[in-house]
């Protein structure tokens, strides 16, 4: 069995995002990148589901990415991942969902993993979009929002969080796509010991040949592009209640919702 | 201009969303003669009805056993089968738990872009024009398709107002569809504990952070949020801190909320919490830190101690609903 898991570099969740002068890309130069921090979890059903069979899949962690992505591999790898793949997504940097789906997908068929793990969603573009497309492009099942994830065999019983805390049960075969969520688990931290030998680790550097991809191909085809940002509307200033007597500021609030904001 | 739009129906009722999506899909579609709606369930005759008035002339159904629980295989194979009878260039829904796990298999089969969570959206040269929160809504983009013959666009629920713009009834197809597959089964779907509407569909909202201190507190926000029908949320703090289960979080890495009315309970906002909340259209807080940032986006502050404030809060309420 092996076990791919999808890792996507994300700007910390306290970054301050600042749209550059030409008001078409984000300015990255400050930003710190971490591992999205749904993939992290997935990176840890990779290694517990490794441990309980009883140490014999092989966990690759995998992104399509630039050269930051790196560090970020070798991080999973600490975790206790097998094998790092950076595919390199030069030429490709605007690609949009479908084609960094169509890249990992036929990754993941040249690996032949039986399981795909992944976060929920990335909390950059917030799409949650890729690790779906890839299952729908290679013929697979996917189940995301995934809280419960029991394997048995060639079969997954997977527990799906929706709204109102209603949980969908699933039983897909594998080979398949399963999008982590918080509650699947607890990442652990990597250890010394595995921090030394991450770097030693096989990892292989890739681009979308490898994988018989045309990237200009793939390019001319890109469906969805960003063609400017925007900050969202500054809200107005509002009113600070201080120094009364707190029932006096509780009754003017509740007072406010009613007859101006009206949202009572 | 031809528009399908998919109306997401759970347990035999039909989302609210869904009427939102139906506005802009009648809107981008321009006449009534090119809308049309696609129903998934066992049995969709009884819903049919309530779309009328919405302006679309045609509403496929896909029925029967096989569509009594969602499955994301099912589901994207019905609204496949309504798109090749009916060849739109639009396809609408909304970023439901539902639609956000179908839309992507359904646009990588159809080769088709898709443009997810806008809160606006045009359909101009031939391209669909959408804006996006991004990064949690810290910024939005302006994103364009292009390249295909499907255009899809899910909306975020409670931004664009669902609008009735007639009374005429629509003609329904039944599409013959297999919903089962052997590679994926929904065995069951289990209740929630809460009635309550979820916090990314709710339309008021109170949270608790650190400052709550324990799970049992959480106990003072319910009593307020069951005065005026709220859902009780929390911050990525107060979760971390064991105060709150990981489904009430709102925030970058959890939920992103759109209420009417936000009350943020002993939360200082950080930049993840308040990009998760910002576009709540009244932000209350309480908070004894009277330099706390969450005040720079609330439009009423109370500087004070929730644990005083917040009954204070409940008993006012209680007056102004009169129960």
């Amino acid at each position: 069995m092996k076990i791919v898991v999808l890792l996507k570099q994300t700007p910390d969740t306290e970054t301050k995002i600042k749209i550059d002068a030409s008001g078409s890309a984000i300015d990255h130069a400050d930003t710190k990148y971490i591992i999205n921090p749904y993939d992290e979890f997935a990176i840890e059903e990779a290694l517990q589901t490794k441990e309980k069979a009883g140490g014999t899949p092989e966990v690759v962690v995998m992104s399509f990415g630039d050269e930051k992505a790196r560090e970020l591999i070798i991080k999973g790898l600490a975790m206790g991942g097998d094998r790092g793949v950076l595919i390199s997504n030069t030429g490709l940097e605007s690609a949009d969902s479908l084609t960094v789906a169509k890249v990992l997908a036929a990754a993941i068929k040249s690996e032949g993993a039986s399981l795909v793990l992944c976060g929920r969603q990335a909390i950059d573009d917030d799409n949650m979009h890729v690790g779906t497309m890839a299952a729908e492009l290679l013929g697979w099942p996917h189940v995301n929002v995934v809280t419960k994830l029991t394997l048995t065999g060639e079969k997954a019983h997977v527990e799906r969080e929706v709204e109102g805390g209603k949980v969908e049960v699933y039983d897909v075969n594998l080979p398949a796509v399963i999008g982590a969520h918080k509650s699947l688990n607890t990442p652990r931290y990597a250890s010394l010991p595995g921090i030394m030998k991450a770097k030693k680790k096989p990892f292989d550097a890739k681009t979308p040949g490898d994988y018989s991809i045309n990237a200009s191909e793939i390019k001319s085809k890109i469906k969805v592009s960003v063609k400017s940002y925007e900050y969202p509307p500054a809200k107005p200033a509002g009113r600070l209640f201080q120094g009364e007597e707190l029932e006096v500021m509780a009754d003017k609030v509740v007072q406010l919702l009613r007859q101006e904001a009206k949202v009572l | 201009m031809k528009v399908l739009i998919f109306v997401e129906q759970r347990d035999g009722k039909i989302k609210s969303s869904a009427f939102e999506a139906l506005t802009v899909g009648a809107r981008l579609a321009g006449s009534a003669g090119d809308a049309a709606a696609v129903l998934i369930g066992a049995d969709t005759a009884a819903l049919v009805n309530q779309l009328a008035g919405y302006g679309v002339d045609k509403v496929y159904t896909v029925s029967g056993p096989d569509f009594a629980l969602y499955n994301a295989m099912g589901w994207a194979a019905g609204v496949e089968a309504a798109i090749k009878d009916f060849a739109p260039q639009v396809l609408v829904g909304v970023a439901s738990p539902m639609g956000r796990d179908f839309f992507p298999r359904l646009a990588a089969r159809m080769d088709a872009a898709l443009l997810t969570d806008v809160i606006a959206v045009e359909w101009k040269d031939g391209a669909l024009h959408g804006t996006k929160p991004m990064y949690a809504g810290k910024c939005r983009a302006h994103l364009v398709s292009q390249n295909c013959n499907l255009h899809m666009v899910t909306i975020r629920p409670n931004v664009m107002p669902a609008q009735k713009t007639g009374s005429g009834s629509a003609a329904t197809t039944a599409l013959q569809v297999v919903g089962t597959s052997a590679q994926s089964k929904t065995v069951e779907i289990r209740k929630g504990k809460s009635e309550k509407a979820d916090l990314t569909e709710a339309s008021l909202i109170i949270s608790g952070g650190r400052a709550m201190a324990n799970a049992e507190n959480f106990k003072i926000l319910h009593e307020c949020a069951d005065v005026i029908g709220a859902t009780v949320g929390a911050s990525r703090a107060a979760v971390d801190s064991g105060y709150a289960t990981h489904d009430m979080q709102v925030g970058q890495t959890g939920k992103t909320v759109n209420p009417n009315l936000y009350i943020a309970c002993g939360i200082s906002g950080s930049i993840q919490h308040m990009a998760g909340m910002r576009t709540s259209k009244v932000i209350v807080a309480v908070n004894t830190d009277k330099d706390a940032p969450i005040f720079t986006i609330a439009n009423y502050g109370i500087v004070g101690d929730l644990f005083q404030v917040v009954p204070l809060l409940t008993k006012k309420l209680k007056e102004l609903v009169g129960h």
